[in-house]
């Protein structure tokens, strides 16, 4: 698994939403992107997997260009987005949410039972209500499906949009112990967040964005620590600053 | 005003309703899916019906040689034009309406055009369509030749049930359960739901969008075909803008129970056929398309989102 965007320009009618970002994501690492509202993360995440249009660089997967194959080719070759807000289908079940999941998998049914067991191993909660609608589940179990539904594309990698928003704090640190677990067993993460000093804490490496463009970039240990990060991100810098 | 019409009549006027109701059911799926999918209303489905009646009375007179003078027929041959005849009539209302969507839709919206040019796009289909017929036709209606005999099934106390209506009642109701469990059940079906509560999110679960509209066209268009044919079977008769009506009453019949919403046309399509039979006979048959939209008015009053609209809402947080 490699992951490189270059340059990358991306437009919503005439105004630039981002403006001409680079980075790379290796093999097994967990990146992060931080920054405040508007900064550009959630366009920078929906043009990796195809929801957004390239309006100038590129997107390199496993070193082909990316940039131009519609959005279902690309959960083919491995990328596979957990959306903002968690994008659970109301009207369907549990297993239902799970099962599109895999839906362009072609040895679905074999790999089924497999990853179903996977995923509720990682969240037991699931496993209960597998009958239940997903429009009825709590903002924690419902972002447990939609990082459950993810996985069951098998990705290489997985983009994660704000897991943390609006849930209890209880309930962030049990979202971000299985996304380091997810990492662990192999699979590369790509993960924008509100939530700077979690992310910064889980993260190997961080990219920070204003406006649409990369003003930083680092190891995520060192933003931690890192005085000007923390009075504009982690709320606690004005002490250390001084 | 003869409400005594009412008790008198009841029963012919029920079956009457209900063999209206479910024609209107069926085209109501028609407009519904593809608004499931694309928030688009497809004007062009009443065309998409038309040629599908034209499509049975083709058929019926060139393959099977009926003319208007010919006998009803019987047994095995009378089964065997009948399914070809309905065929026919799917498999065009259902090519022309992955057509329509090819043509009049698809590129506009690879091109990011707002709703409101597909909008125009799909008035002007349905122009093109129904003014070709029309150039075809020299304005003419064609009469289907009669190649099921209307006899009654059975008579109780002298209220009869004819086999055409009994046809249209069954075969709607067996089209409407298939389309639902299709949709329920099968994978595609879910592609389509995934699809009608989130265009992005599916997109993100390695759905096909496009493959999946044509195939949510497809699938409206068999069944508004189907309709075509029961439509034919009743009524024998057909002509360039016959779908103008009929899909105006089906797209009300589709908003009265909530568009973009299954349930909702069956419900819909039903009420607005009973209501018509119903007030055109107390109210004398002038009053039959008032009637329509008086019903469609007053549901919307009451509720806004149409008889089902609450479950839509549900589907599309």
């Amino acid at each position: 698994m490699h992951l490189e965007i270059k340059d990358l320009h991306v437009h919503y009618g005439k105004i630039e939403a981002i403006k001409g970002i680079s980075v790379v994501v290796e093999q097994g690492e967990i990146v992060t992107l931080i920054g405040a509202n508007g900064a550009g993360k959630t366009t920078t995440l929906k043009t990796i997997s195809g929801l957004r249009k390239v309006t100038g660089g590129s997107i390199f997967f496993d070193g082909q260009d990316i940039s131009n194959l519609p959005a279902h080719e690309r959960v083919e070759m491995g990328i596979s987005q957990v959306p903002e807000g968690r994008g659970i289908f109301p009207g369907m079940t549990v297993l239902e949410n799970l099962e599109i999941g895999k839906y362009f998998r072609k040895n679905r049914g074999a790999e089924m039972a497999e990853d179903l067991d996977r995923v509720y191993t990682l969240f037991p909660r699931l496993k209960e209500r597998t009958g239940q609608s997903g429009g009825t589940l709590s903002g924690g179990e419902q972002q447990m499906l939609a990082i459950g539904r993810g996985l069951m594309a098998r990705p290489k990698v997985l983009l994660l949009d704000e897991p943390s928003m609006g849930l209890a704090p209880m309930m962030i640190q049990n979202i971000f112990n299985i996304i380091t677990e997810i990492n662990k067993s192999g699979t590369t993460i790509l993960l924008v967040e509100q939530n700077a000093q979690q992310a910064l804490q889980r993260a190997d490496r961080a990219y920070v964005l204003e406006t649409g463009k990369v003003v930083k970039e680092a190891k995520a240990s060192d933003l931690l620590n890192d005085p000007a990060v923390r009075a504009a991100y982690l709320g606690t810098g004005a002490e250390h600053a001084v | 005003m003869n409400f005594s019409v009412v008790q008198s009549q009841f029963f012919p006027l029920l079956i009457n309703g209900l063999a209206l109701g479910f024609i209107y059911v069926l085209i109501s799926v028609g407009y519904t899916m593809v608004y499931g999918v694309l928030r688009l209303i497809n004007f062009a489905n009443s065309e998409i019906f038309m040629l599908g009646t034209f499509a049975t009375i083709i058929v019926s007179r060139t393959v099977f040689k009926f003319d208007i003078n010919s006998q009803p027929s019987h047994g095995m041959k009378l089964l065997i034009v009948l399914l070809c005849c309905l065929l026919a009539a799917m498999l065009t209302s259902g090519v022309v309406a992955v057509l329509v969507e090819l043509v009049a839709y698809r590129r506009l919206r690879s091109r990011g055009t707002n709703r409101l040019g597909s909008l125009i796009s799909a008035i002007g289909t349905s122009i093109v369509l129904s003014e070709g017929v029309r150039l075809l036709t020299h304005s003419l209606p064609e009469s289907s030749p009669r190649v099921l005999s209307k006899f009654y099934i059975f008579t109780i106390h002298g209220v009869g049930l004819r086999i055409d209506q009994f046809l249209v009642i069954i075969s709607g109701a067996l089209f409407f359960f298939a389309v639902d469990r299709f949709v329920k059940l099968t994978r595609i079906g879910k592609a389509i739901r995934a699809v009608s509560m989130s265009e992005e999110n599916s997109r993100l679960m390695g759905i096909n969008l496009n493959r999946v509209i044509s195939i949510t066209f497809l699938v409206g268009g068999l069944v508004t075909g189907a309709a075509a044919f029961l439509y034919e079977t009743v009524y024998e008769t057909t002509v360039f803008n016959v779908g103008f009506n009929l899909g105006i009453a089906a797209f009300t019949a589709a908003v009265l129970g909530g568009i973009g919403n299954l349930r909702g046309a069956f419900y819909g399509g039903l009420t607005l056929g009973l209501a018509e039979e119903f007030f055109s006979a107390v109210l004398g048959t002038q009053w039959k398309e008032v009637t329509v939209f008086v019903v469609l008015v007053l549901v919307l009053l009451v509720r806004p989102n149409g008889l089902f609209g609450e479950a839509i809402q549900q589907s599309r947080v």
